[in-house]
């Protein structure tokens, strides 16, 4: 390793870390003014035009804010927490490509290097949960673990299924698509430059949306910093500055999920191509890559306001309804995608099979789930819930009512 | 020296150290996340030796997982933030320990690890490294690897076993 390679290697550091921290600037921006959309306000509109230097006037009071750390915390752990939870959402970055072969550093292991790192930041929340010493922190320190580890398990084997499909664990490879050798025989694996996995395996694609959404820890599967039930989870006892970077990582993690919805899914920064009569199709020149990194840019903005979207329209999940979601829907539904594409790869189907032969399970999948079915409440729950159905916000649909309680006595089974 | 070297040597520094701490420090929590930064080092250690995939693994199933499941069943079941130490264990604890290290250092003194790496196939210098190690635990050693997996299946069950007995068996 020579001087120019560290040097170049800080330049890359340094230019992602700037991006990203304005690209998290305008996240906030743009998230309170799709949310002040939706709820019919004006959103931020004081600083700046429209409101734009809001989150740099913002970052300034959070900064200059009194770091209130409690005298019963366990203070070295308190001050680590939140290192735990940004380093990782920083360092996925690095593998995620703007161009062909255009990335920080570009992996052979990408798809791998995403699901080990991303799988950090949970401890950061934990340990951020236990050092405060408080109750609510604690709960919402357990429930990010819990909630976390469980929707790790489909987006890893949504990940897997899209190696399988492109035979190789490379970022690159996923996008560009890939050439392997099998004995004598060559093949071909599509890449995304004329379909991009979203209609190839639409399984795939929403599983690993719904479970992006609950890895970010945002409405409708924000359970583990639910202000109603536990405060605010892991951060309560956080202000600051210290807050501050757990927001940061929040954010840095939407932004890293819509980006890998956008690799993964749609293509990167390949699809659709640019006419090849404006830029032309060499793929070294600089207006070609500069296109597409704007492209991918583009397309995952839109992913972020999606993800914005929801969090406007739907109200939380119950922590059991979370949970057996997972569980019972979500993995079983990852496992089918993974077999569909390995059968569909090992007899040599064409590729339209995968959507063909998906699309009605999963359309079954949602049926169930709507009917209840699919998510049904273990009676051990319902029993709990029952207790205590008057102070739940929204009674589950098979609950008696209060009066059924108090005068008769039958709530119980 | 060189560069690989002093990554080497600080990482090593980190694992041995805080394993050290997992021993040491009598906050059960703290030795949990003493454990993690000691698999994180060995991950590093990992990529030092141009192990890209075991490292990623390690940090995948270590870092990620399993610090997670310890943290989460040291703060679920915690009583107390010092249980007092058993000493009645003590000798034998440390008979076992060091019957442990040595039986580790004759295999590692004895084995021929160049020869080894010839008859699995599995190099870990290079991408054809990653293909090998596929390839060899999907053909050659198929068997033990699905064993693995089956070791593991049977302690999923055994721990829902004893979690439901607890419960009075519903």
């Amino acid at each position: 390793m020579s001087f120019t390679d560290i040097l170049f290697a800080f330049a890359g550091l340094f230019g992602l870390f700037s991006a990203l921290l304005v690209g998290v600037l305008s996240l906030t921006w743009l998230e309170r003014k799709t949310l002040a959309r939706i709820q019919q306000r004006a959103g931020p509109s004081v600083v700046g035009p429209h409101g734009l230097l809001q989150p740099v006037a913002d970052a300034m009071k959070l900064a200059t804010k009194e770091d209130i750390i409690p005298a019963y915390a366990d203070k070295l752990l308190f001050w680590m927490a939140p290192a735990f939870v940004a380093v990782p959402a920083f360092l996925i970055w690095l593998a995620i490509p703007f161009g062909d072969r255009i990335a920080v550093r570009v992996l052979d292991l990408g798809l791998l290097y995403l699901v080990a790192i991303s799988g950090i930041g949970v401890v950061g929340l934990l340990m951020g949960g236990w050092a405060s010493s408080s109750r609510y922190s604690m709960l919402g320190g357990l429930r990010a673990a819990a909630q976390l580890v469980s929707y790790e398990i489909p987006i890893v084997i949504v990940i897997l299924s899209i190696a399988v499909l492109v035979q190789s664990l490379s970022l690159d490879a996923v996008i560009g698509g890939n050439t392997i050798t099998i004995g004598e025989a060559t093949r071909d694996l599509p890449g995304q430059g004329l379909i991009p996995f979203a209609f190839v395996m639409p399984m795939g694609f929403v599983i690993f949306f719904i479970a992006g959404l609950a890895e970010l820890g945002r409405t409708p599967f924000d359970i583990h910093h639910a202000e109603s039930e536990v405060v605010g989870g892991p951060f309560v006892e956080y202000s600051g500055v210290h807050w501050a970077v757990f927001f940061l990582a929040e954010y840095l993690n939407t932004f890293v999920i819509s980006a890998l919805i956008v690799v993964l899914f749609f293509g990167g920064w390949s699809w659709p191509n640019p006419p090849e009569s404006i830029f032309g199709n060499d793929l070294s020149s600089i207006t070609t890559n500069f296109v597409g990194g704007a492209w991918f840019m583009f397309k995952t903005y839109i992913v972020a306001v999606t993800i914005f979207w929801i969090r406007g329209t739907y109200p939380r999940l119950r922590i059991d309804q979370l949970m057996t979601f997972a569980w019972q829907v979500l993995i079983p539904l990852s496992f089918v995608n993974f077999v569909l594409i390995a059968v569909v790869l090992f007899y040599d189907w064409p590729l339209w099979m995968m959507p063909t032969l998906s699309l009605p399970i999963l359309i079954g999948a949602a049926i169930g789930v709507q009917r209840g079915r699919g998510v049904r409440d273990r009676p051990q729950t319902v029993r709990i819930l029952r207790r205590s159905a008057g102070e739940i916000g929204r009674p589950m649909p098979n609950a008696p009512t209060q009066t059924q309680i108090s005068g008769e006595g039958q709530g119980g089974d | 020296m060189t560069a690989q070297l002093v990554v080497f040597y600080l990482l090593g520094a980190a694992t041995v150290l805080s394993s050290l701490g997992v021993v040491l420090t009598r906050n059960v929590v703290h030795a949990a996340f003493m454990l993690l930064v000691a698999l994180l080092a060995v991950a590093g250690i990992f990529l030092v030796a141009v192990a890209e995939f075991l490292a990623l693994a390690q940090i995948l199933i270590y870092g990620g997982a399993v610090t997670v499941v310890v943290l989460f069943a040291i703060m679920l079941t915690r009583t107390d933030d010092q249980p007092r130490a058993d000493h009645s264990q003590r000798l034998l604890a440390m008979l076992a320990a060091i019957g442990v290290f040595g039986l580790l250092v004759v295999a590692f003194v004895v084995s021929d690890v160049a020869s080894l790496e010839s008859a699995t196939g599995v190099a870990t210098d290079s991408e054809t490294g990653f293909e090998n190690l596929a390839l060899g635990l999907f053909t050659d050693w198929a068997i033990p690897f699905e064993m693995v997996s089956l070791v593991l299946l049977v302690a999923l069950i055994g721990a829902i076993m004893l979690a439901r007995n607890v419960e009075g068996g519903e």
